[in-house]
């Protein structure tokens, strides 16, 4: 199974590598919401420590979704799903492979946009950068897990484009608003004991959520 | 005699050079045994003993290695016909799509080395039987096995199946070779990269082999796309009108590729418009319409010239 998702995995970054059209597409998108959400700021009625880690997340959650819709967009092109259903792995294989290369993905956006945010709203991180990376990788993977098997499902609707984010969003809120609430307490420069409890919370969601999703993907796939 | 015999067979069981050899040299010993019983008996009731229309050799038998080698020759290394195996067994096979029903009892059975061509008008259900051989549609219905394993099968029947669909199944921003050592891999081809170019030799297209797919002609995916289903040698080869796209060279390549396989004890189930295309590899032809069998014949028995006319009764009758 690790195998199988390896292969598929390393085929879709490969083809990411390649056209880079859905990372530089969230890429863009990260960039110009931060530069926007600067520009909207007043920064005489709100402190940027109360403001970033909001902006952080709406940013994320969104940009992920522009990157999410287009994991499993690439085998609709030339009927490649039916290639990929059609070969020895198993239903599991495939969404775990989806879902690296997703997660590696969504990671890849935050590396750049998480810089930026700091950058734009002069936030002052030292060594809390890394509890910070931690956090938001630990939400992507709650992220990358409903993303991935709500863009299995919306892959052969009509309205796909509209169907992922309605279906996702409500699922993302368990996972957006503990990491929310971690980021506020690390960029508040308070101690990572402080934010304990929501990480734990984010973790259990994290383990449900990849557990549940990859179970249940071979459903959305077959007929 | 017996304990000669069971001492014989004993000593020869336990030696260690003779370990290969023991059951056919005590085969041997027992027949030697058994020539000399009847012998015996034949004398003892006065009748004159004889061993395949000849009296047995009296004195010094012939040398063991000699009657050993003829013997353990005709008894091992005699080739028997193989039997010929069962690949796919249909047995009133019938998918559904809410109320319409696709196939509707379709009952057959192919063997190793056999090519079913199946044709039908658009909507007979050809293209969803062949989905559901590939493991990629449930059965409604019925039973239907591939390589002697029940649909839905899982991996082990996806192992054995190679697809060629009405789409190219392939990844356009990947290389050609990069898009068959890719299903290679997924199927457990030992070597994917050499197994890759070999099969993109066989259908004539290794000099684009590093050429982004969405940079080739209809026809030459169409070459990517066959390499693709049989790099890993598949035991059923499926093909939904694999000649679409592919010019005099990409045909006649397709065609040795495919006699190749069937002659390798593949068998082919082949879809396909063109009756003449059909019947030229097909052990067997079948017309599917609105999805049940109503014509199905071996090829001995067809008439290539008088097949188009019987065809276009048989799928014309509802239009």
């Amino acid at each position: 199974m690790l195998e199988g998702a390896w292969l598929i995995a390393r085929k879709d970054l490969s083809i990411e590598y390649r056209t880079r059209s859905a990372f530089l597409a969230a890429l863009a998108f990260a960039l110009v919401s931060v530069v926007v959400f600067r520009f909207a700021w007043d920064p005489t009625t709100v402190t940027a420590l109360d403001l970033a880690p909001g902006v952080l997340w709406v940013i994320f959650t969104f940009s992920g979704l522009l990157g999410l819709f287009r994991s499993f967009g690439v085998e609709l092109a030339e009927g490649a799903m039916d290639g990929l259903l059609g070969a020895p792995v198993s239903r599991e294989a495939i969404f775990l492979g989806k879902f690296s290369a997703n997660l590696v993905f969504v990671v890849a956006v935050q590396a750049v946009t998480i810089p930026a945010v700091v950058l734009f709203y002069n936030l002052a991180l030292g060594s809390e950068w890394i509890a910070l990376a931690g956090v938001a990788v630990l939400a992507s993977i709650g992220l990358v897990a409903v993303g991935t098997l709500f863009s299995a499902m919306a892959l052969n609707t009509r309205m796909a484009e509209l169907l992922l984010p309605v279906l996702t969003l409500p699922f993302f809120v368990p996972v957006v608003v503990p990491a929310a609430q971690a980021t506020v307490v690390l960029l508040g420069g308070r101690p990572i004991v402080e934010a304990l409890p929501w990480l734990r919370i984010l973790l259990a969601f994290d383990l449900v959520f990849l557990f549940a999703c990859t179970s249940v993907f071979r459903f959305t796939v077959e007929e | 005699m017996r304990e000669r015999t069971r001492a014989t067979r004993i000593l020869l069981i336990l030696s260690p050079g003779y370990k290969d050899l023991a059951f056919p040299i005590w085969l041997i010993a027992r027949e030697d045994a058994g020539v000399r019983i009847r012998r015996d008996h034949a004398r003892r009731a006065g009748k004159h003993f004889q061993l395949n229309g000849k009296a047995p050799a009296r004195g010094r038998r012939t040398p063991l290695a000699p009657r050993l080698a003829s013997r353990y020759r005709s008894t091992v290394s005699a080739p028997t016909p193989p039997t010929a195996q069962l690949v796919v067994s249909a047995e009133r096979l019938s998918r559904s799509y809410g109320r319409r029903r696709a196939l509707d009892n379709v009952s057959f059975t192919l063997e190793q080395g056999q090519c079913l061509a199946l044709f039908g008008p658009n909507g007979a259900g050809k293209t969803t039987l062949l989905r559901v051989l590939a493991g990629l549609l449930r059965p409604s219905g019925g039973e239907v096995s591939v390589a002697g394993v029940p649909l839905p099968g899982g991996a082990q029947v996806r192992a054995a199946v190679g697809l060629i669909s009405h789409q190219s199944l392939l990844y356009p921003a990947l290389t050609a070779r990069e898009n068959v050592e890719f299903a290679a891999s997924l199927h457990g081809v030992p070597n994917p990269g050499a197994a890759a170019l070999a099969a993109l030799t066989a259908l004539r297209i290794v000099e684009r082999a590093d050429a982004p797919v969405r940079s080739l002609s209809r026809g030459m995916q169409q070459r990517v796309s066959i390499a693709r289903a049989i790099v890993h040698s598949p035991a059923l080869l499926l093909l939904d009108e694999p000649y679409t796209g592919l010019d005099e060279s990409g045909a006649r390549a397709l065609t040795a590729v495919l006699r190749e396989r069937r002659e390798n004890g593949a068998a082919l189930l082949l879809v396909t418009h063109n009756l003449h295309e059909g019947l030229e590899l097909a052990t067997q032809a079948a017309i599917l319409r609105a999805g049940r069998f109503v014509r199905q014949d071996s090829r001995s028995s067809i008439d290539a010239d008088a097949y188009p006319e019987i065809y276009r009764e048989l799928a014309g009758a509802l239009h």
